[in-house]
C-alpha cells in the first residue's frame, strides 16, 4: 500500500502545497488500491470478495482531472486548498458523463447530462473524481445489501456489512481507497455507516448543502455531507460543498460557518465551557454492551477534556423511527414516480395481450418498476401509498407530521440547557451480511439514533470511539448531535475525537488489519 | 391500524404501477402488515394543539430573478431515453382501443 493512501486529505493538501507529491502521484495511488483491493472491474458487479466499494470507477477521467490539477499547481492558481486531493461520490448525486445509477436496475446505464452541485463544486475546486460508490437502491436501507449490483463489503470484516445506505462511501475511506468521499443521509446513511467503518461522517444542518442534482428519497429529510477519516477532513469538505444554490430552493441563503477554523480549534483538546447532554432515551435494551462501554468511555474523556456533561431528555425520540417510516414512504413514493419508464432509464415492454394490441404506456410503466425496483424499494413505496391514501392520510402522515413538531421541540428544549446533543450512532457494531436483510423492521432500528437530527434538519456527526471488546470491531463511535446552525459543531467533534485518540491510541480506521 | 390484506396491497400496488406477481404479494404483505403494526404507535402521540412539520426550514415563495440561461439541448435531455423520434420521448400508447 502506498503511504499516500494512508495519509488525510489535509496531509495530502499540504504535500500538494509543498510540492512533494502531484495529483496525479496520488490520484494514481488510490486508484492502484482500487484496483488491489475493490474487486470491482467497473462493470457494477462485484464478484469476488473485494470491498466493492464501487458501482463505476473513472481511472481515465481522475487522472485528466489530476493532470490539469498539477497544471494550475505549476502556475501558482491552485482552485483551492484540496485542489487535487481525489474523492469518490456516491452513486446518488448526478454527474455529467459518469454513470449515476442509485444502485438501483432502473437507472442501470443512465448517463446524466448535467452535474449536481455538489460534484460541480469538487470540480470547480480541482478535486479528481475516482468515481461514484455503491448504496442501498435509492438510499434505502442501512447495510447497502439492497444494491441491485451486490453488497459493500466491511474492509474490518468482509463477511459484514458497511452500514448503508452510504456504505461504499465509508468503505471506500475506511479502506484506503479514498481519502474523501461524499454521502447523503436521509435517516443516518452517512452517521451510520461512519459508525460501522471506523470514519467520521457529517451531515450538514437541512438546506446547508445543495440538493440540486441529488436524486431524491426524501426531499425535507435528505442531506449531502462529507465522509472522512479525520474531523478536520470532514470540516476541509463540507465547507467546500456547502453554501447557497439558488438552484436548490430549499438551500438556506447564508454564509457557510468557519468550520475548518473550528475544527482546528476543537482539535486542541480543550472543550472548557462546552456543555454536552446525553440523550437519557438512546441506551438501554437492544444497545450492545460494548458500544455502551466505549461510548461511556467517550463521554468520560470529553469530561476529562473540560466539557460539562448532562442528562438530556428528549421524550419524543421513542416515536422517531414510526414517525420517520411514515414520512419518508409517503415522500419517496411520490419521488419515485418519476421512473416511469417513459423519458429515461430501464423499459420493460411486457408480451402484448391477448387480443395483439400492443401494450400501453401504464402496462409498460408497471412491469418496468416491477422488474427495475427491488423489495426494500417496493415495500417503501407501497407504504407511502397506503400512508397517503384517502382514509388513512390523517391518521398516520398527519400525525406523523406532528409528531415531527415535537421531536423539533425536544431539540430546541434540549438547546437551551447543552450545546451539543451526544449519543451512539447506532446500536450495534457491523452485524454479518445477509442477517438482516429480509427482516425490515430489524434493519430499520439500526436508524435509530440518527432518524431525529433528520426530522428536525439539525446536523450530526458520527466519529470513532474505539473497537468493541465482543468483536473487536468499530461502531461504538458516538454520535454527536450539536444543535442550530450556530452550536460549536465540530469544536465539539473534534474534541471528543482527539479525545478518542487519546484513549485508544491511533484511529481505529488506521488500525485496519485486512486487504 | 387495520390489518392490511395481501388485496389491499394488491391494490396500493396497482396504484403505485408496480406490477407484482403473486409470489412478490405472499412476500411482501406480511412484512407491509408488521411494519405497519409498529408504526401504528404513532396514532394519539401528538394533540390536535400541535402543527404539523412538512419541513424542517421554514421557507415560502422563494423567487430568483426572471432571466434566460443555458438549459440542456434537445440531444442531451433525450439522450438517456428509451426511445426518441424527431427530438421527442416516443412512449407507448397512452390511449385505449374505445378511446
Amino acid at each position: 500500500m502506498s503511504d499516500l493512501t494512508r495519509k488525510t486529505a489535509a496531509e495530502l493538501a499540504d504535500l500538494l502545497a509543498a510540492g512533494e507529491t502531484s495529483s496525479v502521484e496520488l490520484t494514481r495511488a488510490h486508484l492502484d488500491r482500487i484496483a488491489a483491493i475493490d474487486g470491482s472491474d467497473g462493470s457494477g458487479e462485484g464478484a469476488d470478495d473485494g470491498v466493492h466499494a464501487f458501482l463505476h470507477v473513472d481511472a481515465d477521467g481522475a487522472l485528466a482531472q489530476a493532470r490539469a490539477s498539477d497544471e494550475r499547481r505549476a502556475a501558482g492558481s491552485a482552485a483551492h486548498a484540496l485542489d487535487g486531493v481525489p474523492v469518490a461520490v456516491k452513486d446518488v448525486l448526478a454527474t455529467d458523463g459518469l454513470p449515476t445509477t442509485c444502485g438501483s436496475r432502473i437507472l442501470e446505464g443512465w448517463v446524466p447530462p448535467y452535474d449536481a452541485t455538489v460534484v460541480r463544486r469538487l470540480k470547480d475546486a480541482g478535486l479528481p473524481i475516482l468515481g461514484k460508490t455503491n448504496m442501498d437502491e435509492f438510499a434505502m436501507g442501512s447495510s447497502t445489501e439492497h444494491s441491485a449490483y451486490g453488497p459493500t463489503r466491511n474492509p474490518w470484516d468482509r463477511t459484514r456489512i458497511p452500514g448503508g445506505s452510504g456504505g461504499g462511501s465509508a468503505a471506500a475511506v475506511a479502506a484506503f481507497e479514498a481519502p474523501l468521499a461524499i454521502g447523503t443521509d436521509t435517516g443516518g446513511s452517512i452517521r451510520q455507516p461512519g459508525a460501522v467503518t471506523g470514519t467520521v461522517g457529517m451531515k450538514p444542518t437541512y438546506g446547508g448543502v445543495s440538493r440540486y442534482g441529488l436524486v431524491a428519497l426524501a426531499n425535507s429529510l435528505d442531506q449531502a455531507g462529507p465522509v472522512t477519516r479525520t474531523v478536520l477532513d470532514a470540516a476541509l469538505l463540507h465547507e467546500l460543498i456547502g453554501g447557497h444554490d439558488p438552484l436548490d430552493s430549499t438551500s438556506v441563503d447564508r454564509p457557510v460557518p468557519a468550520l475548518v477554523d473550528a475544527a482546528r480549534q476543537g482539535a486542541g483538546g480543550d472543550l472548557a465551557g462546552v456543555r454536552i447532554g446525553v440523550i437519557t432515551e438512546l441506551a438501554g435494551d437492544g444497545w450492545q454492551p460494548g458500544v455502551m462501554t466505549r461510548f461511556q468511555e467517550s463521554v468520560d474523556a470529553l469530561v476529562g477534556a473540560g466539557a460539562e456533561v448532562v442528562e438530556v431528555s428528549c421524550p419524543s425520540f421513542v416515536h422517531a423511527l414510526a414517525t420517520y417510516y411514515l414520512i419518508l414512504p409517503a415522500e419517496a413514493s411520490s419521488n419515485l414516480a418519476k421512473f416511469d419508464a417513459m423519458r429515461y432509464g430501464l423499459r420493460v415492454v411486457p408480451e402484448a395481450a391477448g387480443n395483439g394490441a400492443p401494450p400501453s404506456a401504464e402496462e409498460v410503466m408497471k412491469a418496468t418498476r416491477d422488474a427495475g425496483f427491488g423489495d426494500e424499494v417496493k415495500r417503501r413505496i407501497i407504504l407511502g401509498t397506503y400512508a397517503l391514501s384517502s382514509g388513512y392520510y390523517d391518521a398516520y402522515y398527519g400525525q406523523a407530521q406532528k409528531v415531527r413538531t415535537l421531536i423539533s421541540r425536544d431539540f430546541a428544549a434540549a438547546f437551551e440547557k447543552v450545546d451539543v446533543l451526544l449519543s451512539p450512532t447506532a446500536p450495534t457494531t457491523a452485524f454479518p451480511i445477509g442477517e438482516k436483510v429480509d427482516d425490515p423492521l430489524a434493519m430499520y432500528l439500526n436508524d435509530l439514533a440518527t432518524i431525529p437530527a433528520n426530522l428536525a434538519g439539525v446536523p450530526g456527526i458520527s466519529v470513532p470511539s474505539g473497537l468493541a471488546d465482543e468483536d473487536g470491531l468499530p461502531g461504538r463511535r458516538p454520535g454527536a448531535r450539536p444543535g442550530a446552525r450556530r452550536r460549536p459543531v465540530l469544536p465539539g467533534g473534534s474534541g471528543a475525537r482527539g479525545a478518542a485518540h487519546r484513549e485508544v491510541g491511533r484511529p481505529s480506521c488506521w488500525r485496519r488489519p485486512r486487504s | 391500524m387495520p390489518e392490511i390484506s395481501r388485496d389491499e396491497v394488491a391494490h396500493l400496488a396497482d396504484l403505485a404501477r408496480i406490477d407484482l406477481d403473486d409470489a412478490e404479494l405472499d412476500h411482501l404483505a406480511p412484512q407491509l402488515a408488521v411494519i405497519l403494526e409498529s408504526v401504528a404507535s404513532i396514532r394519539g402521540v401528538a394533540g390536535d394543539d400541535v402543527p404539523p412539520t412538512s419541513h424542517p426550514i421554514p421557507m415560502t415563495n422563494v423567487f430568483r430573478e426572471d432571466v434566460v440561461v443555458p438549459g440542456l439541448t434537445a440531444e442531451q435531455a433525450l439522450a438517456g431515453a428509451p426511445e426518441s423520434e424527431e427530438q421527442r420521448f416516443k412512449v407507448p400508447r397512452i390511449l385505449g382501443d374505445e378511446q
